[in-house]
């Protein structure tokens, strides 16, 4: 079910690392959580932050969701494709619904971030 | 925490399920949006169970209940219903309620927020002590079903021998549905017509599944307590907690309709007239964001630069395709065209008082 070639974080984010960038996107998990996205609030390009600090914000009808950068980096490109079609999240999280693009800025840090088995486990550990 | 006697019927339908009010709730089945769509263009059935029941019985009902509420209850009739309110000695909101009237002049079941249920039976309670009345919560023998939408009729029809092409909007009549003695009123908090069906009945199981095997061909789809809270929202219908509190009155909730300072004395009475005879100085009124963005409960509204209020309810409506919500604005800001600014996490976002509710279904 989480392809194989991303790194996911405890926040249900994932990263998919291309040289020295990385996509970023939020889990089948975080948008089942979530329910029907209907605004995306990204930032802009050039931006950088901190590991663990909000990079993007995720709305559905009823909630607010902050979406933590697992790695620290600078923001390179954002999906415009999100601002008419939020839905893109629901539809598609792990491939057209990617987030944004980011400078990787210590790749050493994506030693932290899960695999696909490992995050399959820590899901079933949170639904007991 | 409580389970409602639908519990079981909610897991098997794929709800999801949260805490709400000390009740596990189904919060959503198939998705807010679609059931939200579903309830406004076709019906959609959703488990109230949760909500309380307040008897009141005795020779001075119909007395206690013009003390407690501002609506004017003797105008009911066994049969008929009315939106009302508890109302504190400031005009306040303990809570807002519907008032079934079973027997004039000594029985009247008052039915209340699941939320409030214990706080305003202590104070419906505490109040009946000077009347020959007897309160009882009847919340846990009641189970409660709302089936809201333009095919509710259609939908219903063929499970109940009661004529609902007869019954009026906010009428109630006793009958079997699939079976089960019920009291079918013709109720609803979300802006479309439908019934609200009670029953005593341990099985309250068997009017759901008769309900949904009639309406799902039809496009009926089971509804959770978020498109429950987007629907009555567009419709402007007030939700306890967020748009009226015991800080904020009848009149500047815009619920002056429920208040009848011919009938008698009632709850907060004199603070209402005095408020109503000097002016009031804030207001509900409802707003859409113009630019991007969804306004939040107790987001900031600002105008002119000045913070003036928080926002009350604020959501994005499924159906009229707009982030709204509901703020209590100085009086001279209402005005329909008033330009507000609500701060967004790190932005100032453009909004604008309009006219309410943000959605009338086309009577027939």
């Amino acid at each position: 079910m989480y392809p194989e070639n991303l790194y996911y974080s405890q926040d249900h984010e994932w990263l998919k690392v291309e040289g020295e960038e990385a996509v970023l996107g939020i889990t089948d998990f975080a948008q089942k959580q979530l329910g029907d996205i209907i605004y995306v609030d990204l930032p802009a390009a050039g931006k950088t932050v901190e590991a663990h600090q909000t990079i993007a914000t995720v709305e559905s009808v009823k909630s607010v969701s902050d979406v933590y950068s697992p790695v620290a980096g600078e923001v390179v490109e954002t999906n415009q494709a999100l601002v008419q079609t939020p839905e893109l999240i629901n539809r598609d999280p792990h491939g057209q619904g990617w987030i944004l693009r980011l400078k990787i800025k210590d790749k050493s840090e994506l030693g932290k971030l899960m695999k696909a088995a490992d995050y399959e486990k820590f899901l079933e550990g949170l639904e007991h | 925490m409580k389970k409602t006697r639908l519990n079981q019927v909610h897991r098997e339908a794929g709800g999801r399920l949260i805490e709400f009010a000390g009740w596990e709730m189904p919060v959503e089945y198939r998705g807010l949006i679609d059931e939200h769509l579903a309830v406004r263009t076709k019906a959609g059935l959703f488990d109230v169970s949760h909500m309380g029941e307040i008897m009141i019985d005795g020779p001075e009902a119909l007395a206690l209940v013009q003390y407690l509420t501002p609506n004017d209850a003797s105008k009911l009739l066994p049969g008929q219903v009315q939106y009302s309110a508890l109302t504190t000695p400031e005009g306040t909101f303990v809570d807002d309620l519907l008032v079934y009237c079973l027997a004039v002049p000594d029985k009247y079941l008052l039915v209340v927020n699941a939320a409030n249920t214990d706080k305003d039976f202590a104070w419906v309670k505490d109040k009946a002590a000077s009347f020959k009345v007897k309160a009882t919560n009847e919340s846990d023998r009641y189970s409660q079903l709302a089936l809201q939408g333009p095919l509710a009729e259609e939908i219903l029809q063929p499970l109940t021998e009661l004529d609902l092409s007869q019954m009026k909007s906010f009428h109630y009549a006793y009958g079997r549905v699939a079976g089960i003695d019920s009291l079918v009123s013709r109720t609803g908090y979300t802006g479309e017509d439908g019934f609200e069906i009670y029953t005593l009945s341990e099985t309250p199981d068997v009017i759901w599944k008769a309900i949904v095997a009639r309406g799902e061909p039809l496009g009926l789809q089971p509804v959770g307590l978020g498109a429950r809270d987007t629907l009555r929202l567009e419709a402007k219908l007030m939700l306890y907690g967020n748009d009226i509190s015991d800080q904020t009155t009848v009149l500047e909730a815009d619920l002056k309709w429920i208040v009848k300072f011919q009938k008698g004395d009632f709850l907060g009475k004199a603070v209402l007239e005095k408020q109503l005879a000097e002016g009031l100085k804030k207001k509900l009124a409802g707003f859409e964001v113009v630019e991007r963005g969804i306004a939040r409960p107790h987001y900031p509204v600002y105008i002119g630069g000045q913070k003036v209020a928080e926002v009350c309810s604020g959501s994005y409506g499924p159906y009229v395709k707009k982030a709204i919500g509901l703020v209590y604005l100085p009086i001279e800001f209402t005005a329909i065209g008033t330009e507000l600014e609500i701060g967004i996490r790190d932005k100032m976002v453009k909004a604008r008082v309009v006219p309410t509710p943000f959605y009338k279904r086309e009577k027939k």
